[in-house]
């Protein structure tokens, strides 16, 4: 919809413009044989199948994949405040078009997953009580503010880069709901990671003020984009995590690190082509491994946001809060004319068949 | 008021946009913007004279711009996720209006602007907005039935300017049209329900029917920019849309339950001449902060 004249389209930006997004999607499309197999939970791990809303399947797992996407729906709609709050200003009318599009985007995803979670028998209304307690959470990215306009193209960038990265796999998770709303996800985050980078690419082209706009962002950005992540959990730290029993139900399909690591080097060459320079001394492509090495995360800033002690946690979940009670006068409204309506529609039935 | 075909250049005294062609004024991303319009084939053959109806274009993408501002802040602050995006769409249809009428209205003013010249560089006198418009978010009621009347007026006002003399415009409405049908179908959808919703929702809408009221006015006003158009068949008389769009208004609130409220003590006016209300400075100001605080960046 939004053309880019300045990039090369052909060249993949994100993870969803690579051959592993488009190996999901087309194993989605193909996928048969499953009356064969059975309804057995384990059988249908065994063969790759996809596990169905009406399937058999351990409390756990259902227990795991809730929490999950719950989570993923949550960050969906708290992230949707760190861009939002650019909408009225976006500099150029083509910018704010792009931005109004992404934000409702994200909605539109939010709504998605909290429908795949319903699949799993909870609803949004519970789910959202649970956000706005504090008893499910949201990505921890979205605790950092938005301080300039080149922070919208930064998230694009990074966050989005690195959101698709850890979805495209998610792309063949067992649970179908999911993996079917993590292709039509990817798909439209790969656009927004997309418009990021040429946000950046327009700031770096730009004035000498543009251009310190763009690396301030990516200062501030990169390390909170690379801990999305989540903590180490190959080597010693893979004990104690989610993520070996995640991989046996075949709802995680990578780990942690892996997914850094070609986070990492699939956006380096990026910011070399935009010219900046990313916040890590420790940098440096490493010809035994055929990686780019990468410095030490503070792995305790990450908790400490994760606990809520970030920049921006409080004011996240009160600005959720506030529209959600403003609203409920609305939603109130809304359900006692369904209510009317339905009992309207009843009564003309009944005289209907009177007559 | 007057309908003797009088000077543009005398229409409200405040804006560049009337200024006498001084040559052509075409950029190459003027030019790039024009083409894509529906029509504008037709407008794109010699050197772009300027057409003494640009002021009363103004006014239409005025309204149009600064209602997706104050619609977008409401991103994030709805009732419900479904209401973030459905006001989110129509503050894009009305975005996307006010983007296909710049810059043609840069091709025919004499100025050569393009929409970001229009939307980022414009001190407040020289907006033509009407004052529904720039009016502060006030609750989801205030916005409904905000969104109710201008809707029900777009409705009507892109109805007529479908059959415009100007191709360009008749396109730009032909397009808009089907937009503003789902604006006025969101809208009235919503006033039946808070109307008839709960005794909290019925008064609060009620309410916002009343305080909306002083605004509306300024929409039928045939001030002289449009009987100027108006006169040369590209636009049309805003007071030949009243009654339609009154009739409109009326079947929705009836429908909710609700009371169409009597005429109003006191009515804006001024807008389309530039001059605005409280709320419009803190509005420009936010919206164009960014792009002046970096003269001749691009984005």
């Amino acid at each position: 919809m939004y053309g880019n004249d300045v990039i090369d389209p052909n060249e993949p930006l994100n993870a969803a413009e690579t051959a592993a997004y488009d190996a999901a999607a087309e194993h989605e499309d193909q996928r048969g044989g499953r009356d064969t197999v059975g309804g057995d939970f384990d059988a249908l791990l065994a063969a790759d199948q996809r596990i169905e809303p009406r399937d058999a399947m351990p409390d756990e797992y259902r227990e795991t994949l809730i929490r999950q996407i719950a989570q993923h729906a949550h960050s969906e709609i708290i992230g949707m405040q760190p861009e939002g709050n650019w909408i009225t200003r976006a500099p150029s009318l083509r910018r704010k078009a792009i931005l109004i599009a992404k934000v409702q985007d994200e909605a539109g995803h939010g709504l998605y997953l909290y429908s795949a979670a319903e699949t799993l028998g909870i609803d949004r209304q519970e789910l959202l009580e649970r956000l706005h307690d504090g008893k499910q959470k949201y990505s921890s990215i979205f605790n950092y503010p938005t301080l300039t306009w080149a922070d919208c193209g930064a998230i694009g960038w990074l966050v989005d880069g690195a959101a698709i990265m850890n979805q495209v796999p998610l792309c063949r998770c067992s649970y179908g709901p999911y993996a079917r709303a993590m292709i039509r996800v990817c798909k439209e985050e790969s656009f927004h990671q997309r418009q990021g980078f040429e946000i950046l690419w327009n700031l770096m082209r730009g004035t000498e003020s543009q251009k310190a706009m763009a690396q301030d962002a990516a200062d501030r950005w990169w390390w909170p984009a690379l801990a999305m992540f989540g903590p180490p959990d190959t080597g010693d730290a893979a004990k104690g995590g989610h993520t070996e029993q995640s991989m046996a139900w075949g709802i995680k399909r990578f780990s942690n690190d892996d997914l850094r690591q070609k986070f990492v080097d699939m956006t380096v060459p990026q910011a070399q082509k935009l010219g900046l320079t990313l916040p890590d001394p420790d940098l440096r492509w490493n010809e035994e491994r055929g990686h780019w090495d990468f410095g030490q995360i503070d792995w305790d800033e990450f908790w400490q946001v994760l606990r809520g002690d970030g920049p921006c946690n409080a004011e996240r979940i009160e600005h959720r809060r506030r529209a959600h009670d403003e609203g409920a006068w609305v939603r109130e409204a809304a359900n006692a004319y369904a209510t009317k309506q339905a009992a309207r529609e009843r009564e003309q039935q009944q005289k209907e068949s009177a007559a | 008021m007057s309908t003797s075909a009088s000077s543009p250049s005398t229409d409200t005294g405040t804006t560049p946009v009337t200024e006498p062609v001084t040559g052509a004024v075409s950029s190459a991303s003027e030019s790039a913007h024009r083409e894509s319009l529906p029509g504008a084939a037709e407008n794109t053959g010699a050197a772009p004279g300027a057409k003494p109806y640009a002021a009363y274009l103004l006014g239409l993408a005025d309204d149009a711009m600064v209602y997706a501002q104050r619609l977008g802040e409401w991103m994030t602050n709805a009732p419900q996720i479904e209401e973030d995006m459905a006001l989110g769409n129509i503050a894009l249809d009305l975005l996307g209006q006010a983007r296909g009428l710049y810059p043609y209205i840069g091709s025919i003013d004499g100025t050569g602007r393009g929409e970001d010249d229009y939307a980022m560089q414009r001190d407040e006198r020289e907006w033509h907005n009407v004052h529904l418009v720039e009016q502060e978010r006030g609750d989801f009621a205030d916005e409904m039935a905000r969104l109710l009347w201008f809707s029900a007026y777009q409705v009507e006002l892109h109805t007529s300017l479908t059959g415009s003399g100007d191709d360009v415009v008749a396109g730009v409405a032909g397009k808009a049209l089907k937009e503003v049908r789902y604006h006025l179908d969101h809208a009235s959808l919503w006033v039946v329900r808070l109307g008839d919703g709960t005794a909290e929702s019925h008064r609060r809408m009620q309410a916002a029917l009343e305080r909306v009221l002083p605004h509306l006015a300024e929409l039928f006003d045939d001030d002289e920019a449009s009987v100027l158009a108006a006169d040369l068949e590209v636009g049309v008389l805003p007071s030949t849309l009243h009654d339609a769009v009154v009739a409109r208004v009326a079947h929705v609130v009836e429908q909710g339950t609700l009371t169409l409220p009597d005429g109003s003590r006191w009515r804006s006016r001024g807008g389309r001449a530039g001059i605005h209300s409280r709320p419009m400075g803190s509005l420009l100001a936010e919206m164009q902060h960014i792009a002046r605080s970096h003269p001749g960046a691009t984005w």
